[in-house]
């Protein structure tokens, strides 16, 4: 009976549809924005995850994720370092600064000093230059995508090329990307592009700019404390963990491997902010969406069939098998709902990919959805199954 | 409760469905229902009974009664021997299932099914295979006149080849027991006939029974036995040549 019970599912095509697109535009919904909430978030600690081969971040205490650093006295890089186990510490520097363009335009950058020794913290990825360039004479190293839109030259300008005294260039006028040997401003300093490195997209969403710490702290408005962290590698046989408890008792700093840096971020932006429930309620709107379309077509479906469930009912099949049938449409049509949205929000994802859109699908995501679907699906067929444990065999007698 | 005498049956083959005294009622109270009021009846073996008698006089409940689709308050009864009250719900399904085929007024033929697929479900219901039941199923439809309809749409069928397919259905698994309900209700009067002629033909057998709720007068001369009811109790059986002669003034 079960295989009539997929024909009678598939056989009333405009009721199928109306299931299937119901399940699809919920579990589209609840993995589409889960996982552009997961983008999003992730975007918070990105930075993070950019700097490699370090084992402890080390902050102020009082700071509460990385883009909003409490700035560190010069002293504390020493005292790091004079921590036992401490291979090799460096300073940091990270700040929003703004970067004047040749025609006038102004847009606020963030800027990365890394050591200017070691250059630890450097991106993960060039795409022009090298990274030892950065030793140059007001050398910078710019973050290709975002620059590309929001650092724009004028078109007329060649790469490299100084605008002549009094030049002046329309602001509306044909726009080319930005390259290697071009000039900029940050804070009225000069700075020459050296380099172009790819990085993964921040929450803030400002070209990332990458110079020495030397000449960050330079650009940077003048200040007692300018350094943001300090980055620590434990020495060959020493526990990270213990370490982080050493250098927060010897020097009163925080010390964090990179995930719990990571966690500590995302924390503040899922505590501080409404992002978590504008999307928990666009998801909540999926779910609740898919029950009533789906449910309710379901419903109207096993109402429609309700006169032959009774008929084989009437004919000897058990309440069971018919409990079944319906439990088995039920499945049927939210295995396809759920493959309709994943597949839609899966064609989002590729589409997204490398675009401005933040969009991270877990592995986690599909199981909710599926989750989701689930008991959606469960919802609608209980009514149903109701409708179908309480049918009376002998009402097949009665007429139309 | 207002009894009526047992009706002999003198029925040469024995008695597939006995009913002493059967009663129901629905509803509680000021809004109850009495549709069966003690209702007495032998129905033979090897023969087609019809039940007639006007609307709501209960002749729909009683064929829920004895199909085992409905259980009685009160009274005794026997299909072939057995007491179905004695029956837990399961087991009492899988009697229907075994025992009994039913051709509804409506047809119930499920449009997303063909029409094989439709005759065959009694035959899956018993665990047979899908492909071994249509087979069988399109063996039978060609027997009644619907070859090659098989695979068709049951909604694409005129409404005669829709009755004969739901006939197919009843008939397929060769129950002891056909219960139709206004089989002809739908169908011209050659073709009710012929449909008729068919129902009977199958109860002619020792270990059969059909019983048939009609108010088609012109199918009354095939029936062996017609049973009147009225209000809820059977008030008169006619057998033989009989059961073509209504009574003067009734309204069957």
């Amino acid at each position: 009976m079960f295989r009539y019970a997929i024909k009678m599912l598939f056989g009333d095509s405009a009721k199928f549809y109306g299931i299937l697109l119901g399940l699809g535009f919920a579990s589209l919904l609840i993995a589409q924005q889960s996982s552009i909430f997961v983008g999003l978030m992730s975007r918070t600690f990105a930075f993070i995850g950019e700097v490699g081969h370090v084992d402890l971040w080390v902050f102020d205490p009082t700071q509460s994720y990385v883009d909003e650093p409490k700035p560190l006295r010069a002293t504390a890089l020493e005292r790091v370092r004079g921590v036992t186990g401490v291979a090799w510490a460096a300073p940091l520097y990270k700040g929003l600064l703004v970067a004047t363009l040749p025609d006038g335009s102004r847009r606020v950058c963030d800027v990365v000093g890394i050591d200017d020794d070691t250059l630890a913290g450097g991106p993960a990825e060039i795409v022009a230059g090298s990274l030892a360039d950065l030793r140059l004479p007001d050398a910078v190293m710019v973050e290709v995508e975002s620059s590309q839109q929001q650092l724009r030259f004028p078109a007329e300008l060649a790469p490299g090329a100084v605008p002549a005294p009094g030049q002046v260039f329309d602001p509306n006028g044909p726009k080319r990307s930005v390259e290697v040997g071009d000039i900029i401003e940050l804070n009225e300093r000069r700075a020459r592009v050296v380099g172009l490195v790819k990085c993964a997209e921040t929450f803030v969403a400002a070209p990332t700019i990458y110079t020495t710490y030397s000449r960050a702290i330079t650009y940077a408005p003048p200040s007692r404390r300018v350094m943001s962290s300090v980055l620590v590698s434990a020495a060959p046989g020493t526990d990270p963990a213990e370490l982080a408890a050493r250098i927060t008792a010897e020097t009163g700093l925080e010390a964090l491997p990179p995930h719990d840096y990571a966690m500590r971020t995302l924390g503040y932006w899922m505590r501080e902010t409404g992002i978590p429930i504008n999307f928990g309620i666009a998801i909540a709107l999926g779910f609740f969406v898919g029950v009533a379309i789906a449910g309710q077509m379901f419903y109207n479906f096993t109402l429609d069939n309700l006169r032959y469930f009774g008929a084989f009912k009437a004919m000897g099949a058990s309440t069971w098998t018919l409990l079944g049938m319906v439990a088995l449409q039920a499945l049927v049509a939210g295995v396809l709902g759920l493959g309709l949205g994943l597949g839609a929000v899966s064609a989002f994802g590729l589409n997204a990919a490398g675009g401005k859109l933040a969009f991270k699908m877990l592995w986690q995501i599909p199981l909710i959805a599926a989750g989701a679907v689930l008991v959606i699906c469960v919802l609608a067929s209980v009514i149903s199954m109701w409708k179908v444990v309480r049918l009376d065999p002998a009402d097949v007698f009665k007429g139309p | 409760m207002q009894t009526a005498a047992p009706i002999p049956t003198a029925s040469p083959a024995g008695t597939a469905i006995r009913l002493r005294a059967v009663a129901k009622t629905f509803g509680k109270g000021e809004y109850a229902v009495r549709a069966l009021r003690g209702v007495d009846l032998d129905i033979p073996s090897g023969e087609l009974t019809m039940l007639v008698g006007p609307s709501g006089c209960g002749k729909t409940t009683l064929i829920s009664i004895l199909a085992g689709l409905l259980s009685r308050d009160a009274g005794e009864m026997t299909v072939f021997g057995q007491d179905l009250g004695t029956l837990r719900r399961d087991r009492l399904a899988a009697w229907r299932r075994d025992a009994v085929g039913f051709i509804f007024q409506q047809f119930n033929l499920v449009p997303q099914l063909s029409v094989a697929e439709n005759v065959s479900v009694p035959l899956v219901l018993k665990g047979e295979s899908v492909g071994a039941a249509v087979r069988q199923a399109n063996e039978l439809l060609a027997t009644l006149g619907l070859e090659g309809r098989g695979r068709s749409a049951p909604l694409k069928l005129s409404g005669g080849q829709q009755q004969r397919v739901a006939i197919a259905r009843a008939l397929i698994h060769d129950p002891r027991l056909l219960v139709c309900d206004e089989p002809t209700s739908a169908l011209d009067a050659e073709l009710g006939r012929r449909v008729m002629t068919l129902i009977r033909d199958r109860s002619r057998r020792p270990d059969r029974a059909v019983v048939v709720v009609t108010h088609d007068d012109r199918i009354f001369h095939l029936a062996d036995s017609i049973a009147h009811m009225n209000d809820g109790i059977v008030d008169r059986v006619a057998r033989g040549r009989q059961a073509d002669q209504p009574e003067s003034g009734e309204k069957p």
